[in-house]
């Protein structure tokens, strides 16, 4: 019910101009312009990484070089230049920060900024914020409380040096290094991320959030991120971004593995606001971001959920691999084009073992030029023995310039699988919008209010936060959708 | 309350309302009535601003002002409530949400403060208890599989939540048994008030059993025909609309 007042309050006070776009004059420690194997040795060595850990990095590059970018995406964009960008960019800083204390004022008064108040939200929120600014970690909250309950939350840097043997067993064990063009190239120049890793029979206290932020002219980010949650484990991870305004295409190909063992549960939940660029389709962010979950152990579930506004381009698939028997995977999605925007996402579920089950909610909505493509693949293999899929894809359409694509992909090869597909479309009616204004709102809000009901059943999904936090976006994406 | 002159309109290309006179003035009940194809759901649709519905002579003054030269979401905070003869789902937004965001954007508008989510409840409860309300109907999402007595109960606890000076009943009785009628009626009674005006548009005279009106209307291709006490709709109920001379 609050939420709803304060979506209707930020859709009467946003003026359609991006809202969290400004830049934060931070000096950058970067990396030389372009991409070789030099470059991945200079982010290694900045790094002090081990040398397993250099040589994965350059088996990834090598591998990089032998493959070109995917064009099977219904998505539209000029060929990146990949030796016109930065691969790394750190705050200039000696030592970490111990405390919020130590870090850059600056860098504080853009989270100020950004309605990210570290303080507040240590106090008021419960959540742990694991703030990466750039490429590097630079606020890290909580986590003493954590390890006494033996919860790691480190950035990815920090886990190399204090958890070689996990990250060495679990890197590129979901997502391998030669995974798909983006990825490879995240695993050569990935520069840091979270990692998180849950102790066997241990439900994590809090929330676990980081704020992803793009920043530094032309660097491209490879943030890489690593959960873990061991046996009987359950954790519940936040990510949510937001970017300053930016005139020329950023790319963003991050990394997301998630491994969850014996009764295990992971609920991920990404909130994405990037920089969608201006109403004629200049600037904005390529999202070209991997996300797999691994259900190894028996009785895990893995459950993704997504509000994606943001991003020029978004071209992502959070999977997850069902191995375990009796494991679940979940994928509930929202996703909003306007404008230029493009967006082809959806999720792959791979049934290996017996009685999996997996759901997917995918809602979809254009507006402006926008296009939504939603592309999803339900793989059932021949072990797997009673695994049963349900599919729901709506896709709503406000205006008669943009565009919804359903593609989805089924494959079953054991005769007592059960899979089920929905899929709708529809428009939002003169009934409806009339039916609201009547009662006093006016056509922005009724859109934004419509909408929100359209996609309840995902919302609902999201932890109280930052449900708040996604119906707000909701509308400030739509605006100018009506009128 | 509202001044009704000369009204001409046009939907599709289509003459409806030939010139229609009729003045309502607070504290009064009026009954408007007619056949099929009369003009009355246009008439109804023009004072609320739906889109496609063009007037092309005469006003219609509310309290005096323009009533046209405003948008529907004015008017409507303004004062001007439409019961739906047929109400529109929202799929995904309980009604509880949907009625906190209306009351809000009228309460905004006219200077109150907004409510927040537990006033609002407290509100709620309060007006479903006079009206005998279901509770759980306010927890399902707006009009999504409600049978055809739940939407018009749904459109009338509306109507009480926003106090609007001028109220359309666009045929609020039409599909209802007589245990529904009675408790729309006397949900509409409740709000007769000496400073508010409704307007009842309606088919057949039992609802007028219930809902006793100041005047009757009879219109036919766009006009009044014939205006009268209450009396008038034992006459039709003799006679008919033929015997009126306002047959369609």
């Amino acid at each position: 019910m609050a939420a709803k007042v304060e979506t209707l309050e930020t859709v009467d006070s946003v003026t359609g101009d991006y809202k969290y776009g400004f830049v934060t004059d931070i000096e950058s420690e970067m990396a030389p312009r372009g991409l070789g194997e030099d470059t991945v040795r200079f982010i290694s060595e900045k790094k002090r990484e081990p040398g397993w850990l250099l040589e994965w990095r350059l088996r990834a590059y090598r591998a990089w070089t032998k493959m070109s970018a995917p064009e099977w995406a219904n998505v539209h964009y000029p060929p990146i230049d990949y030796q016109d960008i930065y691969y790394y960019a750190a705050p200039k800083k000696k030592g970490g920060p111990k405390s919020l204390d130590e870090v850059d004022p600056e860098l504080l008064r853009t989270y100020e900024r950004l309605g990210i108040p570290i303080r507040e939200r240590e106090a008021l929120a419960g959540i742990a914020v694991d703030a990466v600014f750039d490429s590097v970690s630079v606020a890290t909250t909580f986590r003493g409380k954590l390890a006494e309950m033996g919860v790691i939350f480190s950035s990815m840097s920090e886990a190399v040096h204090e958890q070689p043997e996990l990250v060495r067993k679990y890197l590129g064990s979901v997502v391998p290094y030669s995974d798909n063009f983006d990825a490879t190239l995240n695993s050569a120049v990935f520069s840091d991320g979270t990692f998180v890793y849950v102790p066997p029979g241990v439900r994590c206290p809090m929330e676990l959030s980081t704020y992803f932020r793009i920043n530094a002219a032309k660097t491209g980010q490879f943030e890489r991120t690593l959960i873990i949650a061991d046996a009987g484990s359950y954790v519940s991870y936040l990510e949510g971004c937001t970017a300053p305004m930016r005139d020329e295409n950023q790319l963003h190909a991050a990394v997301v593995e998630l491994v969850a063992l014996d009764d295990a549960e992971i609920k991920y939940s990404t909130v994405q606001n990037w920089y969608p660029g201006d109403k004629n389709g200049k600037g904005g962010i390529y999202n070209f971001v991997t996300k797999r979950g691994a259900c190894r152990g028996r009785n895990s579930k893995i459950s993704w959920t997504q509000v994606e506004t943001g991003s020029a381009i978004t071209w992502k698939y959070p999977s997850c691999i069902l191995q375990g028997d009796n494991s679940v995977g979940e994928f509930y999605s929202v996703a909003v084009t306007n404008n230029r925007q493009q967006a082809d996402t959806g999720t792959k579920m791979i049934h290996i073992g017996r009685n999996t089950r997996s759901r997917i909610i995918s809602k979809g909505i254009s507006t402006g030029h926008g296009q939504n493509t939603y592309r999803g693949l339900v793989r059932v293999l021949a072990g797997a023995e009673g695994a049963h899929n349900y599919t729901q894809c709506d896709s709503l359409l406000i205006g008669d310039k943009c565009g919804a694509h359903t593609v989805p992909y089924i494959e079953v090869k054991n005769p007592t699988a059960r899979v089920e597909h929905e899929a709708t479309t529809s428009k939002i009616s003169d009934d409806q919008l009339f039916y609201c204004r009547q009662r006093g709102l006016n056509a922005e809000d009724s859109v934004t209010l419509i909408v929100n009901g359209f996609c309840r059943q995902v919302l609902q999904q999201l932890p109280m936060e930052f449900a708040v936090e996604a119906q707000k976006l909701l509308g400030v994406s739509l605006e100018g959708s009506v009128g | 309350m509202l001044e009704i002159r000369n009204l001409h309109a046009r939907v599709d290309g289509k003459d409806i309302l030939r010139g229609l006179t009729l003045s309502v003035n607070a504290g009064e009940v009026h009954a408007l009535m007619g056949p099929n194809g009369s003009g009355k759901s246009t008439l109804a649709y023009l004072i609320a601003g739906r889109a496609g519905y063009e007037r092309t002579d005469g006003e219609i003054l509310y309290q005096g002002r323009d009533l046209l030269a405003m948008n529907v979401e004015e008017r409507a905070r303004e004062g001007v409530f439409l019961g739906f003869q047929y109400p529109v789902e929202i799929p995904g937004v309980s009604a509880l949400t949907f009625l906190k965001s209306s009351v809000n954007a009228v309460r905004k508008h006219r200077g109150l403060a907004e409510y927040d989510a537990m006033e609002f409840l407290k509100v709620v409860r309060e007006k479903a208890k006079q009206l005998d309300m279901p509770d759980g109907l306010l927890q399902r999402p707006v009009n999504v599989g409600f049978s055809g007595g739940e939407k018009k109960r749904h459109e009338i606890f509306q109507m009480a939540l926003l106090e609007p000076t001028l109220a359309l009943l666009d045929e609020t009785d039409s599909g209802l048994d007589i245990d529904a009628l009675r408790v729309v009626a006397s949900g509409i009674n409740r709000l007769r008030d000496p400073s508010r005006a409704i307007l009842v548009i309606t088919h057949y005279q039992r609802l007028l059993d219930y809902v006793v009106p100041d005047r009757i209307h009879v219109m036919a291709q766009g006009r009044l025909v014939k205006s009268g006490d209450k009396t008038l709709a034992a006459e039709l109920e003799k006679t008919g609309y033929a015997g009126l001379g306002a047959a369609a």
